[in-house]
């Protein structure tokens, strides 16, 4: 299978676990983040299970010098905790309490048939470019997780 | 809490064969930002995130649950506040609470609590404060 092909059917199961989990319902994201009020904690129970069967693939494979279809794991490269680190996520955040939104849900429901997902889809791209070419930024970079 | 399994499996789909993490906001700041740059396996990601979509529409609509509560301006300020920290800060949910946490990352850790710590009190102020 082409690197393409792995890539779109991982976007495919990702997409398909969001919606089947309601991360792609705003509503429930808002929920999930509504602690004071009728708190639904569902979703902790989704991400968890989400970062422990990755992490699991990740931990058994953590011997292997190399992915199968490239030639070295591209592990991001920033090491210890930052400044940007916390202040942008702590940005995002507040974007996310708002909406309901994070990046991958967002993709997802835009095709859910509300032209209002584009509307924030739209803001977004302009937020990642305004960073990304902010005044007295080095140019683009790719993020590193 | 299937739902979240299937993501997982996703992003180490993605991480076992092409050694790549499955970060939605890196991916998409790549290609907005590089295209042509080895963007053709995030393409095809982001390709697979939408057919996933008009796939459960046409075939499992009743699975399907969407209610967006904010309004168009709160959206625009959102939608640009996700963007720009995304970026700053290296990560969303998807690469900071998913694949940064399974990977035992400190960074990611701190990420996604300043991020779930942002999010939860914004809501509490939208709906308690200001309501």
């Amino acid at each position: 299978m082409s690197r393409a092909a792995v890539a779109f059917l991982s976007g495919l199961v990702f997409g398909a676990g969001l919606i089947v989990s309601q991360m792609s319902n705003p509503a429930k994201v808002i929920g999930f983040l509504d602690i004071a009020g009728n708190w639904d904690p569902s979703l902790a129970l989704v991400m968890l299970g989400a970062l422990a069967s990755f992490g699991t693939v990740h931990w058994v494979s953590r011997a292997r010098v190399a992915p199968l279809l490239a030639a070295r794991f591209a592990l991001p490269t920033r090491e210890g905790v930052d400044r940007p680190l916390i202040v942008g996520s702590l940005i995002f955040g507040t974007g996310w309490g708002l909406s309901g939104f994070c990046p991958g849900p967002a993709v997802v429901s835009g095709t859910f048939g509300d032209w209002r997902v584009w509307l924030f889809m739209g803001a977004m791209l302009a937020g990642i470019l305004l960073y990304r070419f902010r005044p007295g930024s080095p140019g683009p970079v790719h993020g590193q997780v | 809490m299937a739902g979240g399994v299937l993501v997982g499996l996703a992003a180490a789909l993605l991480w076992r064969i092409l050694g790549r993490i499955a970060g939605v906001s890196n991916i998409l700041g790549a290609v907005v930002t590089k295209p042509g740059d080895d963007s053709a396996w995030r393409i095809s990601f982001l390709a697979g995130l939408l057919m996933a979509g008009f796939g459960a529409v046409a075939l499992i609509p009743h699975a399907v649950h969407f209610e967006l509560q904010a309004g168009a301006t709160q959206l625009l300020i959102a939608g640009l506040l996700v963007g720009f920290g995304t970026q700053m800060g290296s990560g969303c949910t998807s690469g900071h609470g998913v694949c940064g946490i399974g990977r035992l990352s400190l960074r990611s850790l701190v990420a996604t609590l300043c991020f779930m710590a942002s999010g939860m009190l914004t809501v509490f102020i939208l709906k308690h404060l200001l309501a």
